[in-house]
This record gives C-alpha cells, sequence and structure tokens, in this order.
C-alpha cells in the first residue's frame, strides 16, 4: 500500500546512493524545509477557503464561487492580491518590531509543525519531549502579538495586545493541563509513543470520565488560545476594529492571518493525536476483523480526517457564539477551567496508578 | 473637532470610536476616556451626517416635505411619513379614507418587523455573532420585496401622501404577506433558540448598561429603550391616531432596564407587530385609497403637532405655517437623538466591550440623530 513513509523511504535510500552522505543530509533538509514551508502555505490557503465555505454554509449563503470551480481558487486569487499590496510601515512606529511581529507570529507556528506525525511512521522530528515541545513553543505567538500591538503606535492594537496577552497566559495553563492528563494516561511525552499507546482504542474512550473533560476543557482553552471567537478578545472587530494588527496590510497581514490558520491546524493536530489517536484507524478491542478492515483506509487519512473534524468544530463555534468579555473569559479560565482541570488531573492519576483505563 | 487625543492627567486613554467605526453603524463619533478597559466617560460628537433636513423641508411644499423624512431614519421611513403627513392633514383637517388607514398601519408593522429584524442582527454582530446578520436579511428580504411591488421602493417608500397613500395595493400584496406571517412565525422561535437563550449572550447582556426609570424618563428616551425601564410610552396605545385604537395589542414593558431588558421587549414586539399585520390582513376594508384633496394644500395660519411611534421611540412633527404653500418653520422631535443623551448615563463604568453592547441595544440611526 502506497504510504508517506515509504515515500520518504525511498527518497532517503536514493539520495544516500547518488550523493555523499553530507550533501545527501543537506539535500535532505532541503527537501524536509521546503515541504514543511509549501504544507504550511497550502494548509493557510486551503483552511481559509473552508473557514469561508463554513460560515457561507451556516449563514444560508454560497460562499466563493467565481474563481475557479466551485470557487477552490479562491484562496490563491487572495493571496496574490495581498501579495502585491503595498506593504505599510505607518509612521511613527517602532519599525523594527513592526516588521518583525509578523514573521515571529509565522516562525513560531512553522516550528510547530515539526512534531506532528501527519501519517505511520512519517514524522518531522519526533523528539522525546514532544508534546512540551508544542506547548513551549505555542506561547511564543504571545510574544508576536504584543510586539504588534506594542509597536503599532495605536490604542486599539494596544488594547488588544493586551487582552490577547491575557488570554494567551491564562489558557495556556488549562490547556497545559488537560494535555497532561493524556500524558499521564499514555505514561510519554513523545508523540510516536503516545500515538502507539491508542492502538487498541483511542484515549478519549479508554480513559474514562478524565479524558473526556480533558478534552472538553482542551477544546476550550484551544479556541481561546489561537484567539478565536467566541474568544477572540484580541480582534474584536466591533469593539477594537482590528485589534493588534488594525495597522497591519498587504503581505504583513496575510502572515497573521496564515499563522492564525496554521495554530488553529496545530491545535487541532494536537488534539487529534492525543485524543482521537492520530494517524492510528479506529480500533475497538478484539474486533480483529473490524480492525483489519479499519487499516485499509490509510493512516494519513485518520489523521487528517480527524483533525480537519476538529478544525470544523472550532469554525462552528467561531459562527454561532457570541463574543465573551474579557473579564468574563478570565473568569471562565481562573474560577472554573483550572480548577476543574486540576481535580481532573488527580482524578486521571488515580485511574492510571489503579489500572482503570482499558 | 479640536479635542485632545492622547491620555489625561490621570493617565486614562482618551480614544475616539467613529466617526468610521464597525461598531457605530454609520459616522458616528464617540470619545470614549478609558481606564484600562473600563469607560469613565463617552462623549458623542455629531454633526457628521447633518443635512439641514428641517431647513431644506421649509422650502418644499407640503406634499414634498414628507419626503425629506425618508432619509432620517431610513429604517423607519414609512413611520417618519406617516407622522408628517398625520400633521399635514390636522393643518387642512382631511379625513383619511378607512381603507388608506388600515394600509397605512399594515405598513407601518412591516416597517416596524423589518426595522427589529435588522436590529436583531446588529446587536447580535455587535456582540459577536455573525451569523445572526444573515438570518435577519432573509426575513428582512420577503418585506422588501411586499415594499417594492406595493410602493414601488424597498427602502425610502416615499408612499404616503397627505390624505391616505399614493397607490392601491399591490394584487400580490395580500398572498405575499400570508406568506411572510407564515415564514416569521416559523422563524422566531430559531431566533430564539440562536441568540436569546445563548449562555454567553445572557452573561454579555444582563445587569449591563442599567437605566432606571428615572433616568429613561429624565433623558427623555422613548420608544422601546424606555419601555425597557418601565416607562409607559407608546404613541400607539397613549394617543391612537389611525386604526389602532381598534386594535388589540399589547405593549411590551420590563422593569429591569439592562441591555438584556431591551432586547427582550423588542423582541416581544416582534410578535406584536405580527400580530396587529394578522389582524388586519384580512380586515382591509374595500373604499378610495387617497381622500379627494387640492393640488396645492395651503393650511391655514397656525402651530400643529402631530406624532408617531416609530421603531425607535417617539416621532414628532412640528409646523408652523403662515397660510403660505411651504412650513414657515419646522421641527422634527426625533427618538434617536433622546436616547443617544442617555449613552453615556447607561456606559459609565462599563467595559469597553458592553459599551458596544449597550449601542446596540439603544438601536442608533445616525441619520436621525443628526439631521
Amino acid at each position: 500500500m502506497w504510504s508517506f513513509a515509504q515515500l520518504a523511504d525511498t527518497i532517503h535510500e536514493g539520495l544516500q546512493a547518488s550523493l555523499p552522505p553530507a550533501w545527501a543530509l543537506a539535500a535532505e533538509m532541503t527537501i524536509v524545509g521546503l515541504s514543511a514551508i509549501g504544507l504550511f502555505a497550502m494548509l493557510g490557503l486551503v483552511l481559509v477557503l473552508m473557514e469561508r465555505k463554513v460560515s457561507a454554509f451556516m449563514q444560508i449563503r454560497i460562499g466563493p464561487n467565481r474563481v475557479g470551480p466551485a470557487g477552490l481558487l479562491q484562496s490563491f486569487a487572495d493571496t496574490l492580491k495581498l501579495l502585491v499590496k503595498e506593504g505599510i510601515t505607518p509612521d511613527g512606529v517602532d519599525k523594527f518590531l513592526f516588521n518583525a511581529a509578523p514573521l515571529v507570529a509565522m516562525i513560531a507556528a512553522m516550528l510547530l509543525l515539526a512534531p506532528i506525525a501527519f501519517a505511520r511512521d512519517f514524522q518531522i522530528w519526533d523528539l522525546n519531549i514532544g508534546v512540551l515541545y508544542v506547548s513551549a513553543v505555542s506561547s511564543l505567538n504571545v510574544i508576536a502579538i504584543l510586539m504588534a500591538g506594542w509597536s503599532s503606535n495605536n490604542k486599539y492594537s494596544l488594547l488588544g495586545a493586551m487582552r490577547s496577552g491575557a488570554q494567551i497566559v491564562s489558557y495556556e495553563l488549562s490547556a497545559g493541563l488537560s494535555v497532561l492528563t493524556i500524558v499521564v494516561l499514555a505514561g510519554s511525552l513523545q508523540v510516536s509513543e503516545i500515538v502507539a499507546s491508542q492502538a487498541d482504542g483511542w484515549w478519549i474512550f479508554k480513559g474514562h470520565v478524565p479524558a473526556l473533560m480533558a478534552f472538553v476543557i482542551f477544546l476550550i482553552a484551544a479556541t481561546a488560545e489561537t484567539n478565536r471567537a467566541p474568544f477572540d478578545m484580541a480582534e474584536a472587530e466591533s469593539e477594537l476594529t482590528a485589534g493588534f494588527h488594525t495597522e497591519y496590510s498587504g503581505m504583513k497581514f496575510a502572515l497573521f492571518f496564515l499563522a492564525e490558520y496554521i495554530n488553529v491546524f496545530i491545535v487541532c493536530a494536537i488534539g487529534a493525536t492525543l485524543f482521537l489517536g492520530g494517524w492510528m484507524p479506529l480500533h475497538i478491542g478484539h474486533w480483529e476483523a473490524f480492525n483489519h478492515a479499519m487499516d485499509w483506509i490509510p493512516s494519513s487519512l485518520w489523521f487528517f480526517g480527524k483533525t480537519f473534524f476538529l478544525i470544523f468544530v472550532i469554525m462552528w463555534f467561531r459562527w454561532t457564539f457570541p463574543r465573551l468579555r474579557i473579564d468574563q473569559l478570565l473568569d471562565l479560565e481562573w474560577r472554573y477551567l483550572l480548577p476543574i482541570g486540576m481535580v481532573n488531573i488527580l482524578l486521571v492519576t488515580l485511574v492510571a496508578i489503579l489500572g482503570w483505563h482499558f | 473637532m479640536v479635542e485632545e487625543i492622547g491620555t489625561t492627567e490621570q493617565g486614562d486613554l482618551v480614544i475616539n470610536v467613529g466617526p468610521q467605526h464597525p461598531a457605530t453603524h454609520g459616522v458616528l463619533h464617540l470619545v470614549i476616556t478609558l481606564n484600562g478597559e473600563t469607560v469613565k466617560k463617552v462623549e458623542p460628537h455629531l454633526g457628521y451626517i447633518h443635512r439641514s433636513i428641517e431647513k431644506m423641508c421649509e422650502s418644499l411644499s407640503y406634499r414634498q416635505f414628507i419626503y425629506a423624512t425618508s432619509r432620517m431614519d431610513y429604517l423607519s421611513s414609512h413611520i417618519n411619513n406617516h407622522g408628517c403627513a398625520l400633521a399635514v392633514e390636522k393643518a387642512l383637517q382631511i379625513e383619511v379614507p378607512e381603507r388608506a388607514q388600515v394600509i397605512r398601519v399594515l405598513m407601518d408593522e412591516l416597517t416596524r418587523i423589518a426595522s427589529h429584524v435588522l436590529w436583531w442582527g446588529a446587536m447580535a454582530m455587535d456582540i459577536g455573532a455573525f451569523t445572526p446578520f444573515f438570518h435577519a436579511f432573509r426575513e428582512r428580504e420577503m418585506i422588501n420585496d411586499i415594499m417594492e411591488e406595493t410602493c414601488g421602493a424597498r427602502l425610502t417608500m416615499n408612499y404616503m401622501v397627505p390624505g391616505g397613500v399614493m397607490f392601491d395595493l399591490h394584487p400580490n400584496f395580500h398572498r405575499r404577506v400570508k406568506e411572510f406571517i407564515r415564514q416569521f412565525h416559523k422563524k422566531l422561535p430559531e431566533y430564539d433558540e440562536l441568540v436569546t437563550g445563548n449562555a454567553i449572550f445572557k452573561a454579555r447582556t444582563r445587569g449591563v448598561g442599567v437605566l432606571s426609570k428615572e433616568d429613561a424618563i429624565s433623558y427623555g428616551c422613548s420608544g422601546p429603550t424606555a419601555r425597557a425601564s418601565g416607562v409607559d410610552c407608546d404613541i400607539r396605545k397613549l394617543y391612537p391616531y389611525e386604526v389602532y385604537g381598534k386594535l388589540q395589542f399589547e405593549q411590551p414593558l420590563a422593569t429591569e432596564g439592562d441591555t438584556y431588558a431591551r432586547y427582550l421587549v423588542r423582541m416581544h414586539e416582534m410578535r406584536q407587530s405580527l400580530s396587529i399585520v394578522e389582524q388586519l390582513i384580512d380586515n382591509i376594508p374595500e373604499g378610495e385609497f387617497q381622500a379627494k384633496t387640492k393640488a396645492v394644500l395651503k393650511p391655514p395660519k397656525g402651530e400643529f403637532y402631530s406624532r408617531v411611534e416609530t421603531a425607535r421611540g417617539e416621532f414628532g412633527v412640528y409646523i408652523v405655517s403662515e397660510g403660505g404653500t411651504t412650513p414657515y418653520r419646522i421641527k422634527y422631535r426625533s427618538p434617536g437623538f433622546s436616547n443617544l443623551s442617555a449613552l453615556d448615563h447607561a456606559v459609565r463604568g462599563q467595559k469597553i466591550g458592553d459599551l458596544v453592547a449597550i449601542m446596540g441595544s439603544f438601536d442608533l440611526v445616525i441619520p436621525d440623530i443628526d439631521r
């Protein structure tokens, strides 16, 4: 059966055979880098189109339908427009920070692609603290937003950035705790091992109530961390016009926009990996025939299917819920989600020690 | 507008909301003083869309000036025209035929529903939910189509003339309105499901921007904004005009005076308007749709005042006539202006996000404030 892993192996062997080892390594690095950038851009385009189609579906509209068949090329047209626009740096801004902020946002998002397992044995970097790495790097995003808000010399931007800082730092805790729940159950921080531990069933089914609770908390925290409605305080267009990126235009704005969508993809991918088994097909205990049938669906399809399902859920939130107020948002985290998450981690430790999970 | 925009001596932020801002629904300019996220003061600055409609009306004939008011509160343009037509009829003592009265009231109530539906979508959008806006436009579109067929226009209908209405009803009118009633009965529960019962929406609106009964009266609020604070001020009930005296409908009142109460009062008003339309649609009397009037209207010397209940509150028309073909002086009392004056009082001490919610619940239409 065709798979990403075979493709990677073929390229690896081909390069090793034809080039000296050092050159082969350099060539492989380049290929990985280029595919990461390609994937990054493609994901951004696909997700923007998906968002527009999903919102149209919820709002009794058709959505983009002019460029290409059924509007599929709309995102390309938009990107082209943004590329040829003038990148304005307004007077009175801190030029270095202002121009660096979109890059930081994008680099932080790109770094996060590294430990994600896209398919069976197909991962850029399977480091042994993969989950910790994701938690750490995803907080870099807030620095980009603070940089953008502070350097813009605009009060709306500043308010947006401050809101976003408070929000991301708060929700990081809940996200971390819910991730820890699965780490306790799986007994590893390594992404590949967490996926492997779900070979006989996904954690959301195996982990009893704690895993389910952790999943719900994770979904809320993920929405908040990516600054999406109902937690889009940082942008809140009816209050702060466009929040931290009010002063940005052209490609600089597009980088923020792209980074936001990549972050959505990444949190959903992490959610799918931790709770829904990543690329692992749906396996139920000892139903050999059923499990075997499920194995016939390629692992990459499983991974992307689960991830896009979660993305759809997050988009669904955005297009149905009103926005919370900043104090209510922080209340929700510090007074409800965090205590529940802490109790939950105790519960899951009990479950793991006593071996109550399946 | 020579204003110090920056930080005050106490270290508070002073920022401009508008005249170009997504939340103000027009060219309203608010200078707000913020302490962190908390609003300390709101100062509305007007004049961006001032067209001196009152002065313009003084040079138009009594038939023509009515239509200038369509451009004030464009969402209830029909009701504005109604107020002007009533004033002219009062001055000339024109008897309006029964059929024309019923048509006028029907159109008024349809306009009110269309306006409230749009407000519902816009308010949900202010609070951050986009989808209701599109759902609201679906129903509003049906009303606009009805208006287009009968009046020839969708937004500024200009359907009123002194003594009746300009044309008779379109043959499709009855069927279309019936269709709309059916559809709207089905969709109203959907509106409640999507927004009214939403926990986030309740958290955002309950206890926010409270306006007490005394404040509402002293600021001169009217319409749903005042009724949510318990002020009994529906002109249709207190000073019935046309056929309103014979109709069965309630005046929704609330006592809380917060944003949620204002929301509920408007939602309830849509139901009442729908019931008025239901009562009238099968009982349109036969007869003339326009009274016979002279080609040139010359009211006697004197002062005339009439008032109607628009979707936003009390709309008053004051005409001073010197006996000529044009009014000597015209003064409009628009609901938006008085309601806006209560904004600062309601917003003080709330968060900046609440400012937007409260502004949404006041249902401000800027050309109505600034005429």
